[in-house]
């Protein structure tokens, strides 16, 4: 696998450090003018998520991981696996497990497009497109004249994501929601 | 639809009207201390053997001469001029380090330098403290020796600890096995930056000065306190570095045996080995004035000037949109 120097950080690129892989978020030149430089580098953990401060002498080296964002249909859950297909007509499939799949477990609709991000071949995180439009399955009666103002209640979808909505919304409705909020933001004329 | 490329500048118009108020107070400064304003290139023949300054290789090709490096700093040129009897002489000038781009650094950038004969760090180390505090209109800078700074705000004496105490410190930024190839002014550096540099200037600007005699670079050496120091500085204002000064070298063997340590330092790096400038080395054999120089950072005193922590504000168009 290749590797990256100090000069080649910049944000988005992934790298492994500490044998995990993770993905650089800021990357910061520390230099006294005719001094060593140094390289302050904020990396987010690609399997824990968490945000690692690191300081590197300029020309150090991390080995690229291999990382790689696939657009991927997802198929259905056998209990313990939630199989995904590649959209690019190979029907390759790849099983994520429970820790990959994350919260976005709430967001998952059968036939709908994911970014799955895959480590060595493997499913490591699972992201849902910004908006997702789903069913209501259960919510208190609608309201009617109740269209504009005021008063929330809140929504079950198909998925079992719960998510506040105008008094105004009935069972059956679909609506969109965006995933990154987990905010209502419209109801979607089917 | 296309993606449009960012064209527009980073800089307000403000800050750019700015920058040119700094040049016109900078021209008249020097007009009132007959200082003659010079122009030298910023393509040059050669670069600098210095072992953590890099300047670009260009591909020159013209009626036989190949190849050139854009100027890590005008210094050698200038140095060239003031041996030929230039007397005392300031410029400002485009120069170039590569590698270096972040929120205090863009890998072009303008730089003041100047060179007074016959003054030491000490006259011209007041010299900067006039410009610099009557451009931004700040109080004069306190002095505080390397040492001091280092004991206070590292909290080790940099010409005694042992190295294994100084590892020991250096362990709060650096892992063990990045710690075995850095040399000891290497550890040094990192405390500077990441200890020291942080405090220094915020509530005074802050000259350092008394460097190691290990960071001299082209500056002459003399004893404090038993301790070899270099006649060098630097001015500090709120956790930024603003320029660099030396009470400068003019033995020319000295010189020599400087740029072929750097050299050696170079290739003990994996750096590229640099050639050494003999036009420079034949104008310090001819003889170097008596004299003081400093080099002094445009766009960060602008980035003071107009209260912003990111050198970008203070660009018309930074290397990403360049």
């Amino acid at each position: 696998m290749a590797s990256y120097s100090t000069n080649e950080f910049r944000g988005g690129l992934k790298v492994l450090l500490d044998g995990d892989p993770c993905i650089i978020v800021e990357n910061e030149i520390v230099k006294p003018g005719k001094g060593q430089a140094f390289n302050r580098v904020k990396l987010r953990n690609l399997m824990t998520n968490r945000v690692w401060d690191r300081t590197f002498k300029s020309g150090e080296s991390l080995e690229a991981a291999d990382v790689m964002d696939h657009d991927m249909e997802y198929l259905y859950t056998d209990g313990e696996f939630w199989h995904f297909m590649l959209t690019d007509g190979s029907f390759e499939q790849y099983a994520a497990d429970a820790k990959a799949v994350g919260d976005t477990i709430k967001w998952l609709k059968e036939q709908d497009v994911y970014t799955v991000t895959l480590y060595n071949g493997a499913p490591l995180t699972v992201t849902p497109p910004n908006f997702v439009e789903l069913e209501v399955v259960e919510t208190d009666p609608g309201m009617k004249g109740d269209t504009a103002q005021g008063g929330s209640k809140p929504a079950t979808l198909s998925t079992g994501a719960v998510v506040s909505v105008p008094l105004f919304i009935t069972i059956g409705e679909v609506l969109k929601v965006d995933t990154r909020s987990g905010e209502y933001m419209n109801r979607v004329k089917s | 639809m296309r993606n449009q490329p960012d064209w527009q500048p980073t800089a307000t118009r403000a800050a750019l009207k700015s920058r040119a108020q700094q040049s016109a107070f900078v021209r008249g400064f020097f007009a009132q201390r007959d200082v003659l304003e010079v122009e030298t290139p910023i393509l040059g023949r050669c670069g600098v053997t210095e072992p953590n300054l890099d300047g670009i290789f260009a591909q020159l090709d013209a009626q036989g001469i190949k190849g050139g490096w854009l100027q890590t700093s005008p210094e050698y040129h200038m140095k060239r001029l003031l041996a030929a009897g230039s007397d005392s002489i300031y410029q400002i000038s485009k120069v170039f380090r590569n590698g270096e781009r972040g929120s205090r650094h863009n890998p072009e950038f303008s730089m003041l330098e100047w060179y007074r004969t016959s003054f030491s760090d000490k006259a011209l180390m007041e010299e900067v403290a006039d410009l610099v505090c009557g451009w931004l209109q700040c109080p004069r800078p306190q002095v505080i020796s390397y040492r001091e700074a280092m004991i206070t705000w590292a909290g080790i004496d940099p010409f005694v600890v042992s190295t294994k105490d100084l590892h020991q410190r250096c362990r709060e930024w650096l892992e063990p096995e990045q710690l075995e190839d850095l040399s000891r002014d290497g550890c040094l550096d990192l405390l500077m930056s990441f200890a020291v540099e942080p405090s220094l200037g915020t509530e005074t600007p802050v000259f350092i000065n008394q460097y190691p005699a290990s960071q001299a670079s082209l500056a002459r050496i003399s004893s404090v306190d038993g301790f070899d120091v270099a006649h060098r500085f630097e001015l500090y204002i709120d956790g930024i570095e603003l320029c660099n000064g030396y009470w400068e070298l003019t033995h020319p063997d000295e010189q020599r045996a400087r740029f072929e340590a750097d050299n050696r330092l170079r290739i003990a790096n994996g750096k590229p080995e640099m050639e050494i400038d003999e036009a420079f080395l034949a104008a310090i054999e001819h003889g170097l004035p008596d004299c003081a120089g400093v080099a002094l950072g445009l766009d960060r005193l602008l980035m003071l000037k107009v209260g912003t922590r990111n050198i970008a504000d203070v660009l018309a168009f930074p290397l990403e949109r360049a």
